[in-house]
């Protein structure tokens, strides 16, 4: 992926490097696919300004991409409603980053905190900086433990003698988005990890005689239908926005989506050329929100108003009432608005408190549906 | 094939050729087939058929049940590292039937989790592999063929089944005369077909809609049905009729209600028959009516025949048959199932599976070390790097409330059980437990929740409960052992939660039998029931305000035991089943 530091290379077209090491069969060196990484379909994405309604769901992906404080995005619906689709669209949108050249962490110049070895080189001097892509990792099923968290480096091990470590995806991650497809169904012990390191930022690997820590920080980003199965409840709270996604209703909306995908994996490029203006628009909104949202105002009426929300509301914590407050800033920054109002706070708040509400078996009220009551007694119709 | 046959029936021998050919002109754009029915020569000449069809360089790979994740995926190819001295990967089958056909044994019984390895495969057209060490993406543009033997509820993964575009019934030997021999030149059609009108589109979704079909995917998929339909038709752009035959076959299979009627006139639809060539008719021929008319027509002509009955029954009923009689015994395979949650040193001839990774990664540091003395440049493993896989056998319980619905106390127990089921689901979701329901009245005994994790399904299920009638408790027995049965062959424990007065006074074909033979009947159950193996995995709650002695005794028929809890609330109830879950993973832990 993007990413990488080692330069990508088809497994199948190109030839196994040191070859002479090998010997004869053609047909082995074949199936000796390069262990480089190859581009995961590098194919054209599909656009995401090209996606039919979903507006919750593009709105809260938006809003964690101007602000990753706000911590993550679960999308929880139906089959067949585009959830991945809009995530791996996301990583078009993403202005490029600064990073440290040479950094495997791509950490950020800028940034207080450094991996050891760019901690080291910057005693030394000024750190060099490049400009990357922000990072968009899948985390696939069926990954194993020492890709996440990153482990011992075999090959350098079995030919050098050399215990070195090889990140995994939680590095490549960092900066960036985590995208975990079908997250209700990851092993139990990856999601411990991954909590983990989610909430200290930083991944500390103790395993096969390697001891090392690096900065992880990343937006979570998981997707999953809950008929499959629930979320356990400390994953569900570590996401900050959650939001529910159906079927399209209407006819014409379901005519529009298919006409769409019908005519993209007809020619992506060609699709994908339509949709380029817009979606240079939107890159452009985030870029702007981004700059803007360290200095938007946030009244002391609208904080109150969030506080009033929650406490009607009865959640868990202050996390809510938190993230409530960095959603409807960073959509208010991606609207161009000179300050947030009470109205950023409603198009957000269920996306931010419909996960945090104490579960009650017996109240067969859906949560959005208690968010939208609270809501309308709190903050009047 | 038993008579309660699931949907996805598009049955004719000239259709199931048909889909055949549909298939083999564009495999990953379909997705596949769930084809349904058992062995035999039906199906033996229906993939023969395929295999004929596709392009003779199209990978054939067929993926085995329990089919471990190195060898679905890929990793590392161990003799070529060791040989190479590094790392060196190896496809899996998803990558290795790039552009082909993945056949799928036994689909019934794939795991969640193997289903959604497919689903990502299917959905990106390429595998992805973290594991091992190693970061690979191969291109996986496959089609599925899931080979469902399943007998009545068994049923493949619903997220494979949304992303395969035929659901297929297979009960004939398909008729092959209307498929060309060749499909060269239809392929290359495909390939430069005219993108579909509006209104193909429109009438392929309103169809849908129709037929209460939620998932978006669909539609698409029938979209593509058409489009190859149209290529192997001989024409240039997607027709009328290959809209009506896409609706037949990719979206009557998947109707859960049925389309209002309104001038509903069956003989409107084309000939079920019809065959590529017979249905070429010019687009003009969609005159007198609009398209979307012609298209809902054609898939009412062929919806399943006892949707209606299956859509009025909205649950499915527990087969009452034994159900023991499955084609593997309640097999128990102890230490070898299980995921691995890590590695450990120890000894593997003990029956231990050897994480050879693991192992060396353990050995490699040494390496040096041992080369020392200059012995050669193999690689140098020791007993002492041995690492064994730790397994931990998933303590996973499915939860069946076999509840008493019967007589003027029915509303309030159903509300308790069903209060204890979601507060089981809520309380021990985190431990993957499962619930299902078995209510029991009138004459019989119905599977009202199908064992679930998720507290959405359960609500949905639960939300009506009927109640009243005579109390059929051998019946109710009869279900659960056939439900526990289906859990234990899963790998999962069952723990059956009986709660009844104990008044039992049908008889277990379900005539008013007097109670003496009712009690017979349920006490040899019960019987049956504990020889089975369920011993210790049931619970009597007895909820009669003054217990009765045949509760008890029944209790000790099925060495269970006996619960009085006459006011048993949903919050007492779920502690008292928890206990018991937690009695049973006691004996369950394995290393």
């Amino acid at each position: 992926m993007t990413g990488a530091a080692n330069g990508a290379v088809n497994g199948a077209a190109a030839p196994p490097r040191r070859r002479a090491a090998v010997p004869r069969a053609a047909a082995r060196a074949a199936r000796e696919a390069v262990l480089q990484e190859t581009a995961p379909g590098r194919r054209t994405p599909y656009p995401f300004s090209a996606i039919v309604g979903q507006e919750e769901m593009r709105l809260a992906l938006l809003a964690a991409a101007v602000d990753p404080g706000i911590g993550g995005v679960l999308v929880f619906g139906d089959r067949g409603t585009g959830k991945s689709t809009a995530v791996r669209a996301l990583a078009a949108l993403l202005p490029p980053m600064q990073a440290v050249r040479g950094c495997r962490y791509a950490c950020d110049p800028a940034d207080r905190a450094l991996c050891e070895d760019c901690r080291r080189r910057r005693a030394r001097g000024a750190l060099p900086g490049h400009s990357l892509p922000v990072p968009v990792i899948d985390l696939p099923l069926g990954a194993t433990e020492d890709r996440v968290v990153g482990t011992l480096d075999l090959e350098r091990a079995l030919t050098a003698g050399v215990k070195a470590f090889e990140p995994g995806l939680l590095a490549r991650a960092h900066r960036g988005f985590l995208y975990i497809d079908e997250v209700n169904l990851l092993e139990d012990h990856l999601v411990d990890l991954l909590l983990d390191v989610a909430a200290s930022g930083e991944n500390l690997v103790e395993r096969d005689g390697i001891s090392i820590r690096h900065p992880a920080r990343f937006v979570l980003i998981g997707s999953g239908n809950p008929e499959e199965g629930e979320l356990r409840p400390q994953l569900l709270d570590r996401f900050g926005l959650s939001v529910e996604i159906r079927t399209p209703e209407g006819l014409a909306d379901r005519v529009e989506v298919i006409r769409r995908r019908d005519a993209f994996e007809r020619e992506p490029e060609g699709f994908a050329a339509l949709w380029a203006e817009e979606e240079a628009a939107t890159r452009q909104r985030i870029a702007a929100a981004r700059s803007r949202v360290g200095r938007m105002a946030t009244p002391v009426a609208v904080l109150e108003a969030a506080a009033r929300l929650c406490l009607a509301l009865g959640t868990d914590g202050l996390r809510g009432e938190l993230t409530l407050v960095r959603a409807a800033r960073a959509v208010a920054c991606l609207e161009d608005a000179a300050a947030v109002t009470e109205a950023h706070l409603r198009r957000v708040a269920p996306a931010a408190l419909r996960h945090r509400l104490r579960r009650n078996p017996l109240d067969e009220a859906a949560s959005t549906t208690r968010v939208e009551r609270a809501m309308a007694e709190v903050w009047g119709a | 094939m038993t008579a309660a046959a699931p949907p996805g029936a598009a049955g004719a021998p000239a259709e199931a050729a048909l889909v055949a050919a549909l298939l083999a002109l564009d495999p990953a754009g379909l997705g596949g087939v769930a084809l349904r029915g058992p062995p035999g020569p039906a199906r033996d000449r229906w993939l023969a058929l395929l295999r004929r069809l596709l392009p003779g360089d199209a990978p054939w790979r067929r993926m085995p049940p329990g089919v471990g994740d190195g060898r679905l995926l890929g990793g590392l190819d161990l003799p070529g590292t060791l040989r190479a001295g590094r790392k060196v990967a190896e496809r899996g089958l998803l990558a290795e039937a790039d552009g082909g056909v993945l056949l799928l044994s036994m689909a019934e019984r794939l795991p969640a989790a193997a289903a959604l390895r497919l689903a990502a495969a299917l959905d990106t057209g390429a595998v992805r592999v973290e594991r091992d060490g190693l970061a690979l993406c191969h291109p996986a543009r496959l089609g599925l063929v899931a080979l469902d033997e399943g007998l009545e509820e068994e049923r493949p993964p619903a997220a494979l089944l949304d992303r395969l575009a035929f659901h297929l019934l297979l009960d004939d030997v398909p008729h092959d005369e209307a498929v060309p021999a060749s499909l060269r030149a239809a392929r290359a059609r495909l390939r430069r077909l005219l993108p579909p009108s509006p209104a193909i589109i429109e009438a392929l979704c309103a169809t849908a809609a129709a037929l209460g079909i939620a998932s978006l995917r669909t539609p698409l998929l029938a979209l593509r049905a058409a489009q190859a339909a149209a290529a192997l038709a001989g024409r240039r752009a997607v027709a009328g009729a290959d809209a009506a035959l896409a609706a037949r076959l990719v979206l009557a299979p998947r109707a859960t209600r049925l389309p209002a009627p309104e001038e509903a006139d069956a003989a409107e639809a084309p000939p079920p028959e019809a065959g590529p060539e017979a249905a070429a008719g010019a687009p003009g021929e969609a005159e007198a009516h609009p398209l979307p008319d012609i298209v809902l027509a054609a898939a009412r002509a062929a919806l399943p025949p006892e949707l209606l009955a299956r859509l009025a029954a909205a649950a499915p009923v527990a087969g009452a048959t034994a159900g023991g009689e499955g084609r593997k015994g309640p097999a128990r395979q102890a230490a070898r199932r299980g995921r691995p949650v890590g590695t450990r040193a120890g000894d593997p001839r003990a029956g231990f599976r050897l994480s050879l990774v693991e192992t060396l990664r353990a050995a490699a540091p040494w390496q040096r070390l041992r080369h020392a003395g200059g012995a050669g440049q193999r690689i140098a493993v020791r007993r002492e790097d041995f690492r064994i896989l730790r397994l931990r056998r998933p303590a996973e319980t499915t939860a069946v409330f076999v509840v008493d619905a019967s007589g003027s106390a029915a509303l309030h127990r159903l509300a308790e059980a069903k209060g204890a089921a979601e507060l089981l689901l809520a309380a021990c979701y985190a431990r993957r437990d499962r619930v299902a329901l078995i209510s029991f009245r009138g004459t019989g005994a119905e599977l009202l929740l199908p064992p679930t994790r998720s507290l959405v399904r359960a609500r949905r299920c639960l939300a009506a409960l009927p109640g009243g009638g005579g109390t059929p408790l051998a019946a109710a027995l009869e279900a659960a052992r056939a439900l526990a049965t289906t859990e234990r062959r899963q790998g999962r424990t069952p723990l059956l939660v009986l709660m009844t007065d104990g008044r039992a006074n049908i008889s277990r074909e379900g005539r008013a039998a007097g109670r003496a033979q009712a009690e017979a009947d349920a006490l040899a159950s019960g019987r049956a029931l504990r020889r089975e193996g369920c011993a210790g995995a049931v619970l009597v709650v007895d909820m009669a305000p003054r217990p009765l002695p045949f509760a008890r005794e029944l209790a000790e028929a099925l060495g269970a035991p006996h619960l009085p809890l006459p006011a048993a609330g949903p919050a007492a109830l779920s502690a008292a089943v928890q206990q018991a879950a937690a009695r049973l993973a006691g004996h369950g832990a394995t290393a």
